[in-house]
């Protein structure tokens, strides 16, 4: 056993590119194999994603219609019954849209219901505004019994269907809706609360969740060909943090840096920023993130992170200019 | 005599709530008979030495702020003792609070309050029940004002797409609501024909004739493939002249007068 898996974290990703939202559900299904408690719930939504659950398992897939709050009560009654339920949707409509419910039926009960929103941040960017998501990592970290968990590349999303089937209680998962960089080279652990090293360096430590991570990426290289010496770490955990990491940071690092393609308000960055000052961190620290504005211009999710300092090229000369 | 059970569930609710100095009594008098027809007419399939028995039937309060009855109802029941009703009753420490928390009393099989909730948790029950070929029954109550929220409709519509003819709503139709008569507010008439219109089998009744409650909750499903509602025709405040359909009886509690004529009424 512990030789198959050696073996598998030996396994070189295969691709440089996938769907993140494919990986996930593909693990999803896999898993549904093996355990009869899990049912995918989906808001009307999920087009070219689902099927083959659907037409695999037709008893466990239930279709809610364009009807979210019934849909997060309805999970919270199959939880009570004794089955796992995946609620899938777009992110603002799993998350904000029904908020009292999750918080009421999910949270406080402490059920093992996974709610699945994909497309954070900018994602759906030409899509408009109402489909972005900016502030639900704050809300649903706000949440007691809530852990929140943002998948940085297709690897760590594939590893988040693995996770929430083995895990109790109510889970966010912020999931990556397009093709997104392979960033993962071998396959790392997912462990509750725990962030990864993806290279330690001396000079500063650039910590990223979620969908910005292959940005961090970028950063980082940029980075280094101006001579610095940078650690990469992506925090899937937004809630538990990893504090010993963050700490463990701080003791080497000249400089931290957060990043988030979320808002400034409640975010990875705020939660990061609460550790280092409790921990009386002297060094030079600043969050990337979304300012508190809603876009005034539209267009893909590129776009709209030039537009507040989120692209590769603004992070590190931001970076270099503080330093 | 369920007559005699029901005399019994008002007179200890009032004690409670006048105890407590808490509100609500109006809408937990409305609901006594519905409750005692569920609970002593052989409806509900509930052991109170097994109250997480898996073939339980599953009782729903959506309208949680009507808790108190229920509360007198399980202590009568056998779930906890009746002294349980005086001493954790909206106190310190006390596990009966003023809307239905979860996990804390037995009996109570959600965490209600927030209006709406009740019938989509009670739906996932129910398509549970259905999904594993289970023959368990669940019942939810809903305050007609409450069906002013979007979601109890949402939940409506799931249940009739799905058939979900193993799921009894019971409406406590008193009329009455936060600020004013339900027809004032946010009319819902037609009421019955609205469920109909949903995909349910609706029927009314006397919210208070415990015969017929009795009656109609034993004949469902009415239909094979279609979720149940009754609507049932209450008074708020029932069972206390002064308190019968007066709005400020959401909100006050009795003093010690008041107290007095109503344990006069009730006796």
């Amino acid at each position: 056993m512990a030789l198959q898996i050696a073996q598998r974290r030996r396994i070189q990703a295969s691709r440089k590119r996938a769907v993140v939202r494919n990986t996930f559900i593909n693990k999803l299904q896999e898993l549904a194999e093996k355990d009869e408690r899990i049912i995918l719930l989906v808001g009307d939504l999920g087009f070219s994603v689902i099927e083959e659950f659907q037409t695999k398992f037709p008893e466990r897939f239930i279709n809610a219609g364009i009807a979210e709050a019934n849909m997060v009560g309805l999970a919270a009654g199959l939880a009570l019954s004794g089955k796992k339920v995946f609620l899938y949707s777009i992110t603002p409509f799993v998350t904000m849209r029904c908020f009292e419910q999750v918080r009421n039926d999910i949270c406080y009960q402490n059920l093992d219901v996974i709610l699945v929103g994909v497309g954070p941040g900018y994602a759906y960017g030409p899509a408009g505004p109402t489909h972005h998501a900016i502030e639900d990592v704050a809300v649903m970290r706000a949440l007691p019994n809530m852990k929140v968990l943002c998948p940085g590349d297709p690897v760590e999303a594939g590893l988040c269907a693995e996770f929430a089937a083995k895990e109790k209680g109510p889970l966010y998962i912020r999931m990556g809706k397009g093709k997104e960089p392979v960033l993962h080279k071998n396959i790392p652990r997912l462990k509750l609360g725990k962030g990864i090293y993806m290279s330690e360096g001396k000079d500063l430590g650039l910590i990223a969740s979620g969908n910005i991570l292959p940005r961090a990426a970028e950063a980082k290289e940029l980075l280094e060909k101006e001579g610095m010496s940078v650690s990469l770490i992506s925090m899937p955990f937004v809630k538990p943090l990893d504090e010993e990491l963050v700490l463990k940071e701080a003791r080497s690092a000249k400089a931290i840096f957060t990043l988030e393609e979320h808002s400034l308000i409640g975010g990875l960055g705020e939660a990061v920023s609460k550790v280092l000052a409790e921990n009386k961190f002297s060094g030079t620290f600043k969050t990337f993130g979304i300012p508190d504005l809603f876009p005034k211009s539209f267009g893909s999710q590129d776009y709209l992170r030039e537009q507040v300092g989120l692209s590769a090229a603004d992070i590190s000369q931001t970076i270099l200019k503080l330093l | 005599m369920l007559s005699k059970t029901a005399q019994k569930i008002r007179q200890l609710t009032l004690k409670m709530i006048t105890e407590a100095k808490a509100s609500h009594i109006g809408s937990s008098f409305s609901i006594v008979e519905i409750l005692t027809a569920l609970y002593f007419g052989d409806i509900l399939k509930i052991d109170p030495q097994n109250p997480d028995d898996p073939k339980r039937d599953i009782f729903i309060l959506s309208k949680g702020h009507g808790c108190a009855s229920l509360y007198a109802t399980l202590a009568l029941r056998g779930f906890f003792p009746e002294e349980v009703l005086y001493k954790e009753f909206y106190t310190d420490g006390g596990r009966l609070t003023g809307h239905p928390s979860f996990k804390l009393i037995p009996g109570i099989e959600v965490a209600t309050g927030a209006l709406g909730h009740g019938l989509s948790m009670g739906v996932g029950f129910a398509k549970a029940a259905k999904i594993d070929a289970k023959k368990t029954k669940t019942f939810v109550v809903l305050g007609d004002g409450e069906c002013n929220e979007g979601a109890v409709w949402e939940a409506a519509l799931f249940a009739g797409q799905h058939k979900l003819d193993n799921l009894t709503v019971i409406v406590d139709y008193n009329q009455l609501q936060g600020l004013g008569c339900s027809k004032d507010v946010l009319c819902m008439d037609p009421f019955k024909e609205k469920w109909a219109a949903f995909g349910w089998e609706a029927k009314e009744v006397d919210g208070h004739n415990l015969e017929e409650l009795t009656e109609v909750l034993k004949k469902v499903p009415f239909k094979e493939g279609k979720p149940n509602a009754i609507i049932a025709h209450t008074v708020k405040g029932k069972g206390v002249s002064y308190m019968e359909g007066e709005l400020a009886w959401h909100y006050k509690s009795p003093n010690e007068e008041e107290f007095k004529q109503a344990v006069k009424e009730l006796s």
